[in-house]
């Protein structure tokens, strides 16, 4: 009987266990989506910035491709380049960067996100801090002169400040309209300056649920509603919300940075503290402290407090009474 | 209007529209039957001996244990052995094997009508006939419709819900058998003292809901509620949070809610039980796949043989995965010679391609098996601690309330087998507390 042949003559059922059925979704696919958001603002950074832009940005994704490839090769695990984590990784490395940058500095954050911060720990899903952010901290302290201080004006060949540094203080100029802000039309790090491409690379995201909404918006609106506040010099209630959720990394940082997967919290209301911790931790660095910017040093503090984030805010279990959870 | 649902899950393609139109059509009499002695409960022990001659309907084996439901001879013939058989639940059990005489002889049975019964003698019909819950548990049903003293039941939930892709066996019986489910309905409301009968489908069944809604008119105290389609809206916990608003206590039991849950086919049964006092030998089975020439809904005598109806349904393509229930929680075969049970609902066969279980990796902490758990666990984490054996942690984080459902890893981009970490640590668990006690 043909029914026997194809069942048992040839003893290969598949035994394994349920669900037997997977969604389409893969790890790849995700971090396809991610590098496709940030195309409009690697545009939008060409287009300002100049073919530099592109040339730092091609140089920092492929370090760290190539970087994540020949660690693999030399450890003898599967080469997991196509899963796209690490042009996530060194895309975000350049946008952190300004167009001055050499383009060693470039190589060598590309280098130490990858090498150091990420495979160190055992590759993708096992860094417990954001590697762009981490490798651009590190080289924030090892040649500041490059990373900070000077930013190249768009569309212009000299140099000046970031909105924020004008705003603190700490640099001369004028401040930019909310248009220049929003278009990204002002100085600062290649990726960050375009409010408009990155958010429309972060509501993608968010529309294809590949990010969760709750990062961001707590994220921002903490910022917005502290610098509103706390940030004006007319004493309470007198900031600038707008100017501060514009302005500097934040948009660039709250969709894309402390909504990376792995070092942010699975539960949905550790999302939220999370966000919302990121959002008191940059105004604090913004409106007291030392820096003008801080938006990544924020993420980073935060990536640390994961694990106690994800233990205070674990779902309450169907069946349980609230408090036993 | 928003349809009442539950927390999480997951929307798997339903896969249905292989077998949904196919009417329930009789299989043709096995040659052969396997009729395991435990079959919800405690085993039976047998009371027929090799070399008896036994008559469809024949009880053949029962059990002293409150928890057992006995089981009765599904065709007529002679008992050609009783010995351990592999069985679709992935184990080995005892079995009694009858030769069909193909005669189809039955054992003389007498309906009753429900208005001379009283919930006592109900249950003890319940019994008689072997019931248990069709939806695959396969747990004795007049155990479940005896709640512990002290508790009462205020609502039976018909569970029309049918989550799993592919299974069509309760569709067909509500679109085709609405006056016997109500039937039913009313006797489970009978047995229970319950006020308020429930039947909850989901909304992609229209069909369904038109015909039960149609066939329970005049019934003051049911109620014919459409659910929204979502996995996995049929598993109890969750029918009862989309119908009634309540959780059943983590540490209880649907009584706790007030609820009583039980299965279409279950129902059906029941009203077979009582108005041709037959007992429960045959089922809907859905037999469906790729490879299959015909998929349809057969009505088949329980203990007959997966390889027998995948025969009758004619195996055309390569098989790679034979699996007893739906794909998301069914268990797959490593034979096809295994009995149809009481609890099988659908015999699914997938393609090689199809059946393939993708490369794993490292999680990346999406958080989405967090979103998809319809219990509000974090599977990430519990899949660390069940592989590290980290039992502590992982009964701190409630491992042991894990309904297997399976919309963790369904949902999971790395393709985790989240579902088999947290089953071993759910095993761990639990034994862990019964050495405790």
């Amino acid at each position: 009987m043909a029914n026997k042949d194809i069942l048992s003559g040839e003893g290969k059922l598949l035994v394994s266990s349920s669900p037997h059925i997977r969604a389409q979704e893969t790890v790849d696919w995700l971090m396809w989506q991610v590098v496709i958001a940030l195309l409009p603002a690697v545009i939008v950074s060409i287009y300002f910035f100049g073919f530099r832009s592109f040339y730092l940005i091609l140089l920092g994704t492929l370090a760290a491709v190539i970087t994540e490839a020949a660690i693999e090769k030399a450890m003898g695990k599967d080469i997991t380049i196509k899963d796209g984590s690490a042009v996530v990784t060194g895309l975000l490395l350049a946008f952190n960067l300004p167009a001055t940058a050499p383009w060693w500095l470039v190589i060598i954050g590309s280098v130490f996100a990858i090498a150091v911060v990420k495979q160190t720990f055992g590759g993708l899903g096992y860094n417990f801090i954001n590697p762009a952010l981490t490798a651009r901290a590190f080289l924030l302290a090892a040649w500041p002169q490059y990373v900070a201080g000077n930013f190249p004006l768009p569309l212009d060949t000299v140099t000046g400040a970031t909105p924020l540094a004008v705003l603190k203080g700490t640099a001369a100029g004028t401040l930019p309209t909310y248009g220049d802000l929003f278009w990204g039309n002002v100085g600062g790090v290649l990726g960050e300056t375009s409010a408009v491409a990155l958010l429309a690379g972060g509501l993608y995201l968010i529309y294809l649920e590949v990010i969760d909404w709750r990062t961001p918006l707590s994220f921002i609106c903490t910022v917005a509603a502290f610098t509103w506040v706390f940030g004006g010099s007319g004493g309470l209630f007198t900031g600038d919300p707008l100017f501060h959720v514009l302005a500097g990394g934040l948009i660039l940082g709250a969709f894309f940075m402390a909504t990376d997967y792995v070092t942010s919290p699975v539960t949905p209301l550790g999302r939220v503290v999370f966000g919302v911790g990121c959002g008191l931790i940059t105004v604090l660095i913004r409106l007291w402290g030392d820096y003008p910017e801080g938006v990544s040093y924020s993420i980073l503090l935060m990536n640390l407090l994961v694990p106690f984030i994800e233990r205070w805010t674990a779902p309450r279990v169907y069946g349980m009474q609230p408090m036993q959870g | 209007m928003k349809l009442r649902t539950f927390f999480g899950g997951v929307h798997p393609a339903p896969a249905k529209e292989r077998t949904k139109n196919s009417p329930i059509a009789t299989a043709p009499l096995p040659s052969r039957v396997v009729i395991p002695l435990a079959q919800g409960g405690a085993p039976c022990k047998p009371l027929v001996q090799v070399g008896d001659e036994v008559l469809a309907g024949q009880k053949i084996g029962d059990s002293e244990a409150f928890v057992s439901a006995p089981v009765h001879a599904s065709v007529s013939g002679r008992v050609a052995a009783i010995e351990s058989v592999p069985c679709p639940t992935g184990k080995n059990a005892v079995a009694v094997i009858i030769d069909s005489d193909g005669q189809d002889k039955w054992m003389d049975t007498s309906g009753s009508s429900l208005a001379d019964l009283t919930a006592t003698d109900i249950k003890d019909l319940i019994r008689e006939a072997g019931l248990v819950g069709m939806g695959g548990a396969m747990f004795p049903t007049h155990v479940k419709v005896s709640p512990p003293s002290g508790k009462s039941f205020e609502a039976v939930i018909i569970n029309g819900a049918e989550c799993e892709p592919y299974l069509t066996c309760d569709y067909r019986l509500m679109v085709e058998e609405p006056e016997e489910i109500i039937f039913g309905l009313r006797a489970w409301l009978k047995v229970t003292g319950a006020q308020t009968g429930y039947i909850g489908i989901e909304d992609n069944k229209p069909e369904a809901v038109a015909s039960l809604t149609a066939a329970a008119a005049g019934e003051k105290n049911i109620r014919v509620i459409p659910v929204a389609t979502k996995y996995p809206q049929g598993s109890e916990k969750q029918l009862i949070a989309a119908i009634l608003g309540r959780e059943v206590p983590s540490d209880g039991l649907p009584v706790d809610a007030g609820a009583l849950v039980q299965n279409i086919g279950t129902t059906y049964a029941l009203a077979q039980a009582i108005k041709l006092g037959k007992p429960l030998v045959e089922r809907v089975v859905t037999v469906t796949g790729t490879p299959l020439k015909k998929s349809c809904n057969l009505k088949v005598r329980v203990g007959t043989l997966f390889s027998d109806l995948l025969s009758y349904c004619q195996v055309s393509s390569a098989v790679g995965q034979l699996i007893s229930g739906g794909p998301l929680m069914g268990i797959a075969q490593s034979v096809p010679e295994v009995p149809v049970l009481k609890g099988t609902s659908g015999i699914l066969v997938l393609t090689p391609e199809e059946a393939e279980v993708p490369p794993e990796r490292a999680c990346i902490r999406c958080g989405r098996c967090v979103d998809a758990c319809p219990i509000r666990l974090v599977p990430t984490l519990l899949d660390q601690y069940c592989r590290l054996d980290m039992w502590e942690q992982a009964e701190k984080w409630h491992v042991a309330d894990c309904i297997e459902c399976g919309c963790c890893a369904y949902v999971c981009p790395s393709k985790r087998h989240l579902v088999a970490a947290l089953r071993l640590g759910k095993a761990e668990v639990l034994a862990r507390r019964r050495q405790r006690k």
